[in-house]
This record gives structure tokens, sequence and C-alpha cells, in this order.
């Protein structure tokens, strides 16, 4: 059975579509045929951070209006095996995603895909609400912060009452919780919210944890997604991260200050 | 404490201050969800009609919708008059 899965959060830039590049590719490296679709209608920009930007033929937008079919929209990755992307429309019409054009998109989608991962837009309005509609679990990217913390409370009440699930009365959203951009120093510090702070106040599983990594940036400057940079901290978080949602146990590695070796402690660094 | 150090003041450890901060907001906003949309419009309807005889305040007036059965709810209102002089 194919899975639907929103990339959500509320707020801007905390990081959806950095990690909806990673997880989608990470699930398609495990061997499971994997879909990003970018639901940021207008600010298209997960092509960029797949690097395909300039492959870009038809959009998401185009298959909902017949203009083109599935098939001729879809982008298959060229490192990876099974791995597509589906790109936004640059349209500036905010109603250019329907329910049933949406439904019947992702319904085709689910007939060839394992996984279809939802880029959601920021914000509660159509587009958010549109990507989380159909979804069967949801990753709620949150970065340790107040307002960030505060919208995806509110992503997650809209989960409760307003997606397809909800609606139908059928079991919920599964919701995972992914705190990005995590600066371990600073927690110890005491000058940002811990993962523990941020689980009391969610009461939501945790999914993984990625560290504030400057890989993050060197990935999506060579349209890279940053999990194949299998050195990197927020990589392997990341990779992690997809070990958990396949359903493994999996300790986690970037919460704690790293120990400077006995080198940097005499030398400094 | 003088303008100075207050600026010079060591980081205070604001992360508690922010969960603190934020246990009451989401408490708050989570307590008011799946109410009806009009409740903030009839609490202000409902604050005219009283000031129309007695002052009050918004916050003397409290209005809250309780969903106690699937089909009961109940609309609970509480105004707190000032003290006859
Ligand atoms: N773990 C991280 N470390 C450092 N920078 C990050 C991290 N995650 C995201 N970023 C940066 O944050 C910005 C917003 O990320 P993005 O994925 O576009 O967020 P969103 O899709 O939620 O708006 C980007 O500049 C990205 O490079
Ligand atoms: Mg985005």
């Amino acid at each position: 059975m194919a899975k639907v899965i929103v990339v959500t959060s509320g707020k801007g830039g905390v990081g959806k579509t950095t990690s909806s590049a990673a997880i989608g590719t990470g699930l398609a490296v495990k061997g499971y045929k994997t879909v990003i679709v970018d639901f940021d209608i207008g600010l298209r920009n997960l092509d960029l951070i797949m690097g395909c930007e300039r492959r870009v033929v038809y959009d998401f937008v185009n298959v909902i209006n017949g203009e083109s079919n599935l098939n001729q929209a879809l982008i298959k990755d060229k490192r990876v095996e099974k791995l597509f992307i589906l790109p936004a429309s640059q349209t500036r019409d905010k109603d250019a995603l329907t329910k049933e054009g949406v439904e019947r998109v992702l319904n085709e989608l689910k007939q060839e895909f394992d996984f279809i991962i939802c880029d959601s837009p920021a914000g509660i309005e159509a587009g958010a609400m549109m990507a989380l509609y159909f979804a069967d679990e949801a990753i709620v990217t949150t970065n340790p912060e107040v307002s960030s913390v505060r919208d995806s409370d509110r992503i997650l009440g809209i989960l409760h009452s307003k997606s397809k699930r909800a609606e139908e009365g059928l079991d919920g959203v599964k919701e995972h919780l992914l705190l990005t951009r995590y600066n371990p120093e600073r927690v110890e510090k005491g000058e940002m919210l811990s993962v523990e702070d941020v689980q009391d106040i969610l009461a939501i599983d945790l999914l993984g944890v990625i560290p504030e990594s400057p890989s993050v940036l060197s990935a999506s400057n060579s349209g890279q997604p940053v999990i194949l940079d299998i050195d990197s901290d927020a990589g392997k978080a990341y990779q992690d991260t997809i070990d958990r949602l396949l359903g493994e146990e999996i300790d986690y590695r970037f919460l704690q200050v790293r120990k400077k070796g006995i080198l940097k402690r005499i030398f400094g660094g | 404490m003088s303008l100075l150090s207050y600026f010079r003041s060591p980081k205070t450890k604001t992360a508690s201050l922010a969960k603190e901060r934020l246990q009451i907001i989401v408490a708050h906003e989570r307590s008011q969800r799946g109410t009806p949309d009009y409740l903030p419009q009839l609490k202000q309807d409902i604050l005219e009609v009283i000031r129309k005889y007695v002052e009050i305040s918004s916050d003397q007036v409290s209005v809250q919708l309780e969903q106690n059965e699937d089909d009961l709810a109940v609309l609970e209102l509480n105004v707190t008059l000032p003290d006859e002089k």
C-alpha cells in the first residue's frame, strides 16, 4: 500500500523542503519507489534543492488541468534509481490546486509508488491544507524556537480536525516530530529549547533531530539532497530518521555537544 | 541593577522562559480549538448589551462553549458585575 506523507510545519523556513528532499531520497536509496511532490505553488523550490530545475517541463498544475499527463511531468532523478519529483507550478493562481484534482493525481501516484512525500508550503492557507488533507502520516518539522513550536501545535490541531482521515472518522494521521536546526551547544548553555522541552509541549513521537549544519547550505548550493552527503552530520541524522520511519529503533547521535579531541584541547580550535 | 549591567549581564537561561511561555499559550490555544468562529463576536455583542446598563470591562465577561455529549452543547455565560455603591 502506498503511503502519503506530508512534511509540514506552519512556519516558513524551518526546513520542510530540505527535509522532504532528504527523506524522499533516503527512502528511494532504501529501494522504495518514491515521489516527492512540491505543493508550494508559485514558489517552486524543491527542483533547485534536488538539482533538477533545468529539467522541469510540465508541473503539478498542468497535470491537474489535463495539460499534460503524469509521466510527462514526473522528473526521474539521475542519481537514485526509483526516485521521482513532481514540481510545483509557478502560477500565481492560488486556487490552482483543487481538492478533486489533487486527489486524482495522488490516486494515480499511489498506483505506482511506495511513498508519496508532500512538501507543504508554509502557512495555513489553501496550499498547506491541500498538502496535508490526504496524508496518512505527517512529519511535523519544527525548530527549537517559540514561534515554530507554536505553529507546529496549530498544524497538529488542523491535522486532528481538517484532514481527510479526521473528517471521515478513520484512524488519525500518524504524527511524527522532526526537530531541525538543532544546536546542542546552545541547548547546553540554556539558550535553546531542548528536544525534551519541545516533546513536552507538542506531545508527539520523535522521529529525528537534525543538527544545524553547514553541510545543508553546501548541499543546496550544489543541488544535492543533504542525505547523499553521507559523511556530514545532517546527512547521518537524516539517514537515522529514515531508519526510524521504516520502523527501526536507532539511537540519537547528535544531541550532545561533541567533545573536543585531546589535540584540539591543547592547541585550541 | 544599572542599565549598563543589564546589557552586560551574562546570557540568562532563556530556554526555560521560552518553555514556560509556550506551555501557557499552547494550552490556551488548544482550549479554544474547535469552538465556533462566531464566539468572539458573540462575546463582543453581549458586552455591548450589558454596557447599556452597567459599565464593565471585557475581562468581566466570559463566554464558553462546552460540548458535553454528542448532541448537547452548553453555552456558559459568566458576568461579574461591579459592587453596588
Ligand atoms: N539542519 C540545517 N542546518 C542549517 N541550515 C538549515 C538546516 N535545515 C534547513 N536549513 C536552511 O534553512 C533555510 C530554510 O530551509 P527550507 O528547507 O527551504 O525551509 P522551508 O521549506 O520550511 O521553508 C534554508 O536556507 C536551508 O538551507
Ligand atoms: Mg519549502
